[in-house]
């Protein structure tokens, strides 16, 4: 109790000593996130800041009035699908993975009451929240963001910034998505389920070996993913095209559109089950990928528009009107046909 | 003497073909030894082979195993130039920035998202532009002594490209371009197609054939300036188009290869051992060794794991233990003049 009330009295103290401007967050109650981390969270959340790219899409779904920035400014082409009040933020700069761009002062400056994180949950992660939250005084919230726990993250989320309607709603969303997905695949054999190589980069050389986050959808929709990486350890790796023509897939799904549009004339790629027949898919990617790009809930897309394209006989609806909610409860933004012809027709199969 | 160095020569030219026949067996599409030679005798007279075969053969391997060839023989080549040249054991072709000059522009092209072609073209151009501006930098800077002031130039030039690089790194989406930089900067020739091979080739072979032709005259430069006038070369002219055809030979590598260390420096050393110190006759024998030490390395690349291992990786941990025992066995050779 003793305690509560220091907490209580500082921060009305550094209310006080901050000015009017800035409400400081009292810490009002105490949440667990999914690393098991304590963390401090403020009454009222209204400004939350997303730590990386998968976290930005997480935030968008779920409450875009809380977003303060961008990790990554959306490009001209991805502005359409996004929301009118979000869709001009700053680019603030990423905190997590590969190389921080954020000045710390910069997220000072930008006064979120909360910072989030969704992916990979390691020590490095874990020790990096720790640090940035003890540098700042900004409670550091991570999310699991392994497929399997979306809509527990979706869910957990929703309690810390206080949005639990709209939480329950897309969580439930994301658990209806996995299911139909299952049923699908459990009426497939497994002997009739494809075997798939994702192309990445404008040659396709680059891939996301079996395991890693980057084609983790591959196997959640059934399918195998044709490239093992070393020792298990699922990561982006390159390939080389001989050892391509050794797993002959029979599926390729790339993200590159000049790859999609070349590969027929590549005579190189031409020994490849997957060009022969023409099964070679272009991954939509606006305003998010469906793949990866980033690993989010846009990803949700993803598995229903493969289950689709790799079970058209099992698939059950109507896939443009399944995109079309989603874009609707996700996004919060409405796709004309012409917009459901520019993100999914292109990436039909070659004919 | 002469015909001990001849029979070593022939010796490694031997090594050198087999390396490549083995090579040519090995990969992750198993085609039968004997498959091999009938689709390539089928291919000569004109009758008809299978078509994957074909493809995995003539399309694939057989350029990548050749693209090896080049890519070994035009760095050692270069680096065995350069440290006869300058008198100096630790330099390799990219001592006077060619290859992170290179790597800057590739850096870039992927940074735009432009189409491979046009990333080894900025990669090959920004390469012998960086040389150019190190060579710029050293005659308006000309002191006493040349050399020191034009290896210091590289360092410094190097260095701030590779600054620029890093720069890129960080603006790079961590998805989509950073895998491909850091695959590229650590140098691979997985995606090597016969119009790179066909493209890069005759630019190597105009380099290494203006060392051979120039192998005298580095060798006599090596002893020092006033040598070479004595004996009546003009060590600054010599130097200038040693430099060109060097930076030419590692800039055409760079661009298609990536970044790959390691053979440069050390494949001389290995020449050095077997055939002795003077250049015109350690030339041909780096020439190929360069040549069987990439494809040995490419093969395991290719072969080791289901997915590429970059070369800059192997030859690191190839070349490193190599070169500590090379500089055991051959303590004495490069003490000071």
């Amino acid at each position: 109790m003793r305690v509560s009330r220091l907490v209580r009295l500082a921060g009305l103290l550094a209310t006080l000593w901050l000015g009017l401007g800035n409400p400081c967050p009292a810490a009002a109650r105490i949440a667990t996130d999914s690393a098991g981390r304590q963390v401090d969270i403020p009454d009222t959340v209204t400004r939350v800041f997303a730590a990386g790219p998968p976290a930005s899409v997480l935030l968008y779904a779920l409450a875009p009035e809380m977003m303060i920035g961008w990790v990554k400014a959306p490009r001209d082409a991805e502005k359409p699908f996004l929301l009118k009040s979000v869709r001009d933020l700053p680019e603030l700069g990423r905190l997590t993975g590969r190389g921080d761009t954020l000045n710390l002062e910069t997220l000072l400056a930008s006064k979120p009451d909360l910072i989030i994180d969704f992916g990979t949950l390691n020590d490095t992660y874990i020790s990096l929240a720790d640090r940035v939250q003890a540098q700042t005084g900004i409670p550091y919230f991570l999310l699991d963001g392994r497929f399997g726990a979306t809509a527990t993250a979706v869910r957990l989320l929703g309690e810390v910034l206080g949005t639990r309607e709209r939480a329950g709603q897309l969580a439930k969303a994301i658990e209806v998505i996995l299911a139909d997905a299952d049923r699908v695949i459990a009426a497939v054999p497994a002997s009739s389920r494809p075997r798939v190589y994702l192309a990445r980069g404008s040659e396709g050389l680059e891939t996301g070996t079996r395991g890693s986050i980057n084609s983790e959808i591959i196997e959640r929709v059934g399918a195998t993913n044709v490239a093992e990486g070393l020792m298990r350890n699922g990561a982006i790796a390159t390939a080389s095209t001989e050892q391509i023509i050794a797993w002959a897939p029979d599926t390729l799904i790339t993200m590159d559109r000049n790859f999609h549009a070349d590969v027929r004339n590549k005579p190189t790629w031409g020994p490849i089950p997957a060009v022969t027949s023409g099964r070679v898919y272009l991954s939509p990617s606006l305003p998010f990928g469906f793949i990866d790009t980033p690993p989010s809930l846009n990803r949700l897309l993803g598995v229903m528009w493969l289950t689709h394209v790799f079970y058209p006989e099992q698939a059950q609806g109507n896939l443009r009107d399944k995109v079309r909610d989603f874009y609707a409860l996700f996004y919060q933004v409405p796709v004309s046909d012409a917009d459901l012809d520019l993100i999914i027709n292109r990436a039909g199969g070659l004919k | 003497m002469n015909t001990r160095a001849g029979l070593v020569t022939s010796g490694l030219a031997a090594i050198f073909l087999l390396t490549v026949l083995v090579a040519a067996t090995i990969g992750p599409y198993q085609i039968p030894p004997l498959d091999i030679v009938t689709a390539i005798l089928g291919r000569l007279a004109g009758s008809p082979v299978d078509a994957t075969l074909d493809t995995v053969l003539m399309q694939i391997r057989l350029p990548r195993v050749a693209a090896a060839a080049l890519v070994g023989a035009a760095l050692a080549g270069a680096g065995a130039a350069y440290q006869t040249l300058f008198r100096n054991p630790l330099v390799s072709p990219d001592i006077l920035g060619v290859s992170t000059g290179a790597g800057l522009g590739a850096v870039f092209g992927i940074l735009l998202g432009l189409p491979v072609m046009a990333i080894q073209l900025l990669g090959f151009v920004t390469g012998l532009a960086t040389v150019s501006i190190v060579a710029f930098l050293a005659r308006i800077l000309r002191s006493q002594n040349d050399i020191f002031v034009l290896v210091l130039s590289g360092i410094v030039v190097g260095s701030l490209a590779s600054a620029a690089i890093s720069l890129i790194k960080i603006l790079a989406d961590p998805y989509q371009q950073l895998p491909a930089i850091t695959f590229w900067l650590l140098g691979s020739i997985a995606g090597i197609k016969l119009v790179d091979v066909a493209a890069i080739a005759p630019l190597i072979a105009l380099g290494l054939a203006i060392l051979v032709a120039f192998r005298w005259h580095i060798g006599v430069l090596s002893l020092g300036d006033d040598e070479a006038r004595a004996l009546g070369i003009d060590a600054a002219r010599v130097r200038l188009v040693i430099i060109v055809a060097a930076t030419l030979v590692t800039a055409s590598v760079v661009a298609v290869s990536g970044v790959i260390g390691w053979v440069g420096l050390m494949v001389p050393h290995m020449a050095r051992m077997i055939v002795g110190e003077r250049f015109d006759r350690m030339l041909p024998a780096t020439l190929l060794l360069g040549a069987s030490f990439m494809i040995i390395v490419d093969t395991l690349a290719r072969s080791m794991a289901k997915i590429e291992v970059p070369l800059g990786v192997l030859t690191a941990v190839v070349g490193a233990p190599t070169f500590v025992w090379l500089l055991a066995r051959s303590r004495g050779v490069w003490v000071r003049r």
